[in-house]
């Protein structure tokens, strides 16, 4: 009998506690987070639990899906209503079908106040560009520029140039020093893209002639977008022997083994050249126009968003860790761990090479135009955009016949074009 | 199974018609057994997706959501819309390309060493394993040992052609438009050609070589013997090969979504109709962040499966009547 009622107690203390633990914690949500950075889940779980320290009562469970495979399978969730609570979006078109199929959770500026610190033409990159309506937080944005050896420069002697003739002698002389000038290539298509954005804008008149061509005031058909085309071709003798048979990681591999003196390349190289070659010594300009003082535009254009689920189950909680992905303490966060420029303004990277990038872009920049303004649907102006220029430094196209190419594309969905 | 229908066959119906009834039908369910497992794996992965991308192709679609019934709205696209009516036909004339040259060197080159193996020797025995061994490779390593090799750079095949004096010759070879298509025929070559050679010899090795003989006897050449005794004899394994081949060379993608990627890279001089399926269902992965387009891929796959069907079932009977004939 007695050892029957200390049982008992026993049991019903037991019970006590179980009752008094759950009672004293708010309830626990654990919200999803899918993307499609396998390579980042180290860093986002550090990123993670610095949100679930302040916040205690929430879980964040970080949810990477392999790059190529990761639109069909967010897609896929989302059109049979369920997927994750928080969304890692791709920029502009990609983000913008999940946006118009009402999979996503509107932002407004009451529940992210942070938003409103952003850039209205990175913001681009997360809204409905028929509604305007805002539906991710940007994480990253990328700039195009001139990325060069600075050993390299300093062994010949040479300076960063400050108009186009002056870039075009410095590739002179760095040819004639046996040196690749522009490891840039053409085998891979979307390289040529990366290669315009860096060149093109300094001689199309930078934003003016963005906004313009974005809001259908003009075309590409354009005198100014013609005559930035010939330039690029002024570069071909700077590009490497048989450059249209160079990849991609050809190109990184000739900039990184010190054969070539200059790429023009995004903001994401600067890791890979880190990783390939620890010893390089990195420095970055503009191209410049053909006066001093002209040109020396930045392309730049934003990577991606985090969004929220429209049918979500927990929509206070997915907003808490909305808005810490877009404070500040997150941004900075961001830049040091990955060393990719964060898209949250006033971030300083410590990185000294990606921190001299976002000058460059705070400096004077201009959307990389293709990306920002004409991938939303098929055919799309990067598509046009790449493939002609092979054509054209094929010697197969004219500029004029790019520009043509590209218009007679583009007019057949874009429609500020068809008016 | 054999042993079981010749009993069945001895045991006569009218004595016992109930037990022959029941024999009957237990067999048909061993059948259904058997054929199960494949019809099922054969339903659920070929004719299901064959069926769903036909009823995709006359959906409209925005992006990812169905808008609802196309008619041939796609098909008229596809056929007859700038740019996608240019990019058909010219993924049509390259597959047709990549077909007619794989098949003139493998009923040229590929059937002459198939008849000097079947003459040969040990030597050649081992000769014939070195030739089939590349069609073992997977087509993911053959592309990527073939752009290893045709680097500008640092690939060996211009370093080569420098040593033996032909630097004229050195050039980008997948990035000119003129030589990639080229290029990555005679890589697809290289790989593929063990498989016909293979067919070709045993193809050769089925034919008694005394026919070969008595016309050598009555006084034939040996180019004689083998025009008129032994090649209309290997007709129809040459038929046989032509139409695996058709069907192969017109569902080409690996190789060249290796190699050049999905845009058919440099200006759709290697778009084959496989790329351009991909590249519009799915959206160009190397130019990122393009959004699909289901109810176009999807026609284009099915117009894709109509030419390969419809020249298929001419090829096999033509075969057939040559065949009757001889």
């Amino acid at each position: 009998m007695k050892l029957l009622r200390s049982l008992a107690v026993c049991l019903i203390l037991m019970l006590c506690l179980a009752i008094g633990v759950t009672s004293a914690a708010a309830p626990n949500v654990e919200l999803t987070f899918w993307s499609w950075r396998t390579e980042d889940i180290d860093a986002y779980d550090k990123f993670v639990k610095v949100f679930e320290a302040e916040n205690p009562n929430i879980k964040v469970k970080f949810i990477p899906f392999k790059n190529t495979e990761y639109n069909t399978i967010l897609a896929t969730a989302l059109q049979g209503g369920t997927g994750p609570d928080i969304v890692h979006l791709r920029s502009y078109g990609g983000m913008e079908a999940l946006a118009s199929a009402g999979y996503l959770m509107e932002l407004t500026a009451s529940d992210v106040p942070d938003l409103a610190k952003f850039p209205k033409d990175i913001l681009r990159g997360a809204s409905n560009r028929h509604t305007g309506k805002i539906y991710g937080v940007p994480f990253a944005i990328q700039i195009i520029q001139v990325i060069y050896n600075k050993t390299i420069f300093d062994n010949v002697g040479l300076e960063e140039p400050t108009t186009w003739d002056e870039f075009l002698k410095i590739s002179q002389t760095l040819k004639d020093n046996g040196y690749v000038p522009l490891s840039n290539g053409g085998k891979d298509a979307w390289a040529f893209e990366t290669l315009f954005g860096g060149v093109a804008p300094n001689f199309y008149g930078g934003n003016d002639f963005s906004n313009a061509v974005i809001n259908g005031e003009t075309t590409f058909e354009d005198a100014r977008f013609v005559y930035s085309l010939r330039k690029m071709l002024e570069l071909r003798p700077y590009m490497p022997k048989d450059f249209m048979g160079i990849g991609y990681t050809d190109m990184q591999m000739m900039f990184a083994q010190e054969m070539a003196a200059m790429m023009i390349g995004g903001s994401y190289e600067t890791a890979t050249f880190e990783r390939l070659n620890p010893d390089l010594k990195l420095g970055v300009f503009a191209v410049p126009g053909e006066k001093a003082g002209d040109g020396g535009y930045a392309a730049v254009y934003m990577d991606g968003s985090y969004g929220i689920n429209a049918v979500t189950k927990h929509k206070t909680e997915c907003l808490k860790f909305i808005n810490f992905l877009a404070s500040l303490e997150y941004g900075q966060m961001f830049a040091d761990e990955l060393s990719q420029p964060s898209a949250i303004p006033g971030v300083k990277p410590k990185h000294p090479v990606l921190a001299e990038m976002l000058s460059l872009a705070e400096n004077k920049s201009t959307p990389h135009l293709m990306v920002v303004g004409f991938r939303f649907e098929q055919p799309s102006g990067s598509t046009l955009l790449q493939t002609s220029l092979q054509a054209m430094f094929s010697d197969k196209l004219t500029p004029e016949e790019v520009a043509s190419e590209i218009h007679e594309g583009l007019v057949k969905w874009y429609e500020p074009f068809q008016k | 199974m054999l042993a079981a229908s010749s009993c069945h066959r001895i045991i006569p119906k009218h004595v016992n018609g109930g037990v022959a009834v029941n024999r009957k039908r237990s067999r048909q369910r061993v059948y259904i057994m058997f054929l199960a497992p494949a019809l099922i794996v054969y339903t659920v992965f070929m004719v299901y997706p064959l069926l769903s991308s036909l009823g995709y192709s006359f959906i409209k679609w925005d992006g990812y959501i169905r808008q609802g019934f196309a008619g041939l709205d796609n098909f008229k696209k596809v056929l007859f819309e700038r740019p996608y009516s240019e990019r058909l036909l010219g993924a049509l004339r390259h597959n047709v390309f990549f077909f007619v040259v794989t098949f003139l060197i493998q009923t040229t080159f590929g059937l002459f060493v198939a008849v000097a193996l079947a003459k040969g020797g040990r030597f050649l025995r081992v000769c014939q394993t070195v030739y089939f061994a590349p069609y073992t490779l997977s087509q993911v390593v053959v592309g990527f040992l073939w752009l290893l090799l045709l680097n500008p750079t640092w690939g060996q095949v211009n370093k080569f052609l420098a040593l033996i004096g032909l630097k004229g010759l050195a050039r980008p070879w997948l990035g000119d438009m003129v030589t990639a298509l080229p290029t990555i025929i005679l890589v697809n070559a290289w790989r593929w050609l063990g498989f016909p050679i293979t067919v070709y010899l045993a193809g050769l090795q089925g034919i008694p070589l005394e026919l070969e003989e008595a016309a050598r006897v009555d006084g034939a050449t040996p180019w004689q013997a083998f025009r008129h005794v032994v090649l209309p004899l290997l007709l129809p394994t040459i038929g046989m090969m032509t139409i695996l081949t058709f069907i192969y060379d017109f569902n080409a993608f690996e190789l060249i979504f290796i190699m050049q990627g999905s845009s058919g890279s440099p200006y759709y001089s290697t778009d084959v109709l496989g790329t351009f399926f991909y590249r519009t269902a799915f959206g160009d992965a190397t130019t990122g962040g393009e959004v699909g387009q289901v109810g176009l891929g999807s026609a284009i796959a099915v117009l894709m499966f109509l030419v390969i069907c419809a020249v298929s079932i001419a090829g096999v009977w033509l075969i057939r009547r040559q065949e009757v004939e001889m």
